[in-house]
């Protein structure tokens, strides 16, 4: 028998960058069926899922979890976390874990934990691969063994199945390794039997807190009410409210098609819905239609190590240097290739001049010339990618050294090119990684990719 | 009229580690179809400007809310890969961005 409605709250956008706590006080006063938050993005980029690092650090976390948690346990209702640790491999969910720990440790609190992990057996991507189960998600290119390999640590992305499977066994706080923004929310109501559709629409908004509300942002709590035929969304602080613009524009953010989205329960059609103020602040979404898969497909994630990276940052104030950039950077090139002859060769090592004010953000397309009028200044990144950190460093010193006194047509300033305001002026970057997996695989059994350890805390 | 100057929000996000999506909201119909209907906004112009394939750019209309969204593969690399200039994609609302829509 399904409930006629149910509620929950999506504690913020993204657990660790914040929120009031008069927000989540308030947004728990009425009914609430659960707490959910996501933990985690590939927005940051590669290096956190290669390095096996989260882009939160502890403190962070530690304050929006107890939080949350301190909520969800006075009111006795299931707290749900996805993607745990940042990008929800192993190390990032154990790292997670340990802070929840901590927490339940100093707060004397006792509940029942669910951990489901992530990780995905590399012999059974490789044998999908080879079954030709395996497909490019957008333009990621084709997977091959050897990228199957290279990456550090292969995740998938769970969907609902192994949370209400984990809820199902009494967990009263779930820490899901890699996992869909949605299924965080979505599990509990498609375990009730509610709308998978509008659950999987409800779910992709509430994942980012209340950045689909006015004024924006991701950092505060945003409450959630779904009925058999409609949901209804509202921001818990009263200094903020949904539109039904903010609402509608936040369902197709960050996704290439503003008509559906996919997940693992299938195609999620976005066409039909309607979008009406709904009392104070709230807005009301009815008309998602969710379209299950001929085959259901797990998205896998993967980051393999590029190299070592150091960069060092400095100003460029000197008009017929600004003028000539192009020419002195030809120069700097050169001189370094030719003196690292015998110990590395392009395109061992990568060397980048990143020239902000001029053509740092959108990089200076084929074809095209540096405008008329120049800048005053320039802000130079100066960028070495080689096989070691200590190669890179030699790269990098190289160039800022060579950069520094690099005769160029027109030069007056032959004390100096450039001003470095560090010292020392290199800074090392550490590992370098690269999204090379990035892909759809076909699987009956979708669910059993993803086990789950049950526990008293 | 440059297109920054017509459209109420431009904002541009990666859609994933390998894709670009630009958000144009216009303040009313007539404005996102006059858009639609230029000449210049189409995927091969629009192709030419960020240096990726013409068959690769899609403009995806949302009448609901005046939204143009316009998807294609990040120009430079997968979201900070070597060679990336902008991790969370952002900023890349420029070339497009000074499309004269007049």
């Amino acid at each position: 028998m399904t409930a006629p409605r149910m509620h929950f709250v999506s504690v913020c956008g993204m657990l660790g960058y914040g929120f009031p706590q008069e927000s989540l006080r308030l947004s728990v006063e009425g009914p609430v069926d659960f707490l959910g938050a996501d933990n985690g993005s590939t927005d940051p980029g590669p290096y956190y899922l290669g390095a096996g690092t989260s882009f939160l650090k502890p403190t962070q976390v530690r304050r929006d979890l107890e939080l949350a948690l301190l909520a969800a346990r006075s009111r006795n209702v299931p707290l749900v976390i996805g993607s745990a640790g940042g990008s929800g491999a192993a190390p990032h969910v154990a790292s997670f874990v340990e802070v929840l720990r901590e927490i339940a440790a100093r707060r004397n609190l006792h509940f029942r934990l669910a951990v489901i992990h992530a990780d995905i057996d590399r012999q059974v991507a490789l044998d999908a691969l080879q079954r030709g189960k395996i497909t490019p998600c957008g333009p990621s290119g084709p997977l091959t063994p050897e990228k199957i390999a290279a990456c550090t640590h292969l995740v998938g992305q769970m969907g609902t199945g192994p949370l209400i499977q984990a809820l199902q066994q009494g967990a009263d706080v779930v820490v899901a390794g890699r996992c869909c923004d949605t299924a965080i929310f979505a599990a509990m109501p498609i375990m009730r039997g509610f709308d998978p559709g509008l659950a999987m629409h409800l779910g992709k908004i509430a994942e980012c807190g209340t950045l689909c509300a006015r004024p924006g942002g991701a950092n505060d709590v945003l409450m959630c009410e779904l009925a058999q035929d409609h949901f209804v969304v509202r921001p818990a602080n009263p200094q903020k409210s949904c539109t039904p613009d903010s609402v509608a524009a936040h369902s197709l953010y960050e996704q290439p098609d503003p008509n559906c989205f996919y997940e693992p329960e299938g195609k999620v059609d976005l066409s039909a819905c309607t979008f009406e103020p709904c009392g104070e602040r709230g807005v009301r979404v009815a008309g998602t239609r969710l379209i299950p898969p001929t085959r259901p497909t797990i998205k896998l994630e993967g980051a393999s190590l590029k190299g070592y990276r150091c960069v060092t940052v400095a100003g460029a104030r000197d008009p017929a240097l600004i003028a000539h950039l192009d020419e002195w950077e030809a120069a700097v090139r050169k001189a370094v290739a030719d003196n690292l002859v015998g110990v590395l060769r392009e395109p061992n090592y990568t060397l980048r001049f990143l020239r902000y004010g001029l053509d740092g953000v959108i990089g200076r397309r084929a074809g095209q010339t540096s405008p008329q009028d120049l800048p005053a200044e320039v802000g130079l990144v100066l960028e070495a990618i080689a096989p070691s950190q200590e190669l890179a460093d030699t790269v990098l010193s190289l160039a800022r050294s060579t950069a520094l006194h690099q005769p160029f047509t027109g030069r007056k300033t032959t004390a100096g090119n450039l001003a470095f305001p560090f010292s020392p002026s290199d800074l090392r970057g550490g590992a370098v990684y690269e999204f090379t997996v990035y892909h759809l695989m076909e699987t009956d059994e979708p669910d059993a990719l993803f086990p789950i350890t049950l526990e008293q805390v | 009229m440059r297109l920054y100057d017509r459209a109420q929000v431009i904002r541009t996000k990666n859609a994933g580690p390998f894709t670009l999506t630009i958000d144009l909201v216009f303040g009313d119909q007539a404005s996102m179809q006059q858009v639609l209907a230029l000449d210049r906004f189409t995927p091969a112009q629009i192709a030419a400007l960020y240096g990726v394939e013409p068959s690769s750019v899609r403009i995806l209309p949302f009448a609901a809310i005046r939204t143009i969204k316009v998807t294609m593969p990040r120009p430079d690399a997968s979201s900070g890969a070597p060679g990336d200039r902008d991790v969370y994609g952002c900023q890349q609302h420029f070339p497009l961005a000074d499309l004269d829509v007049s």
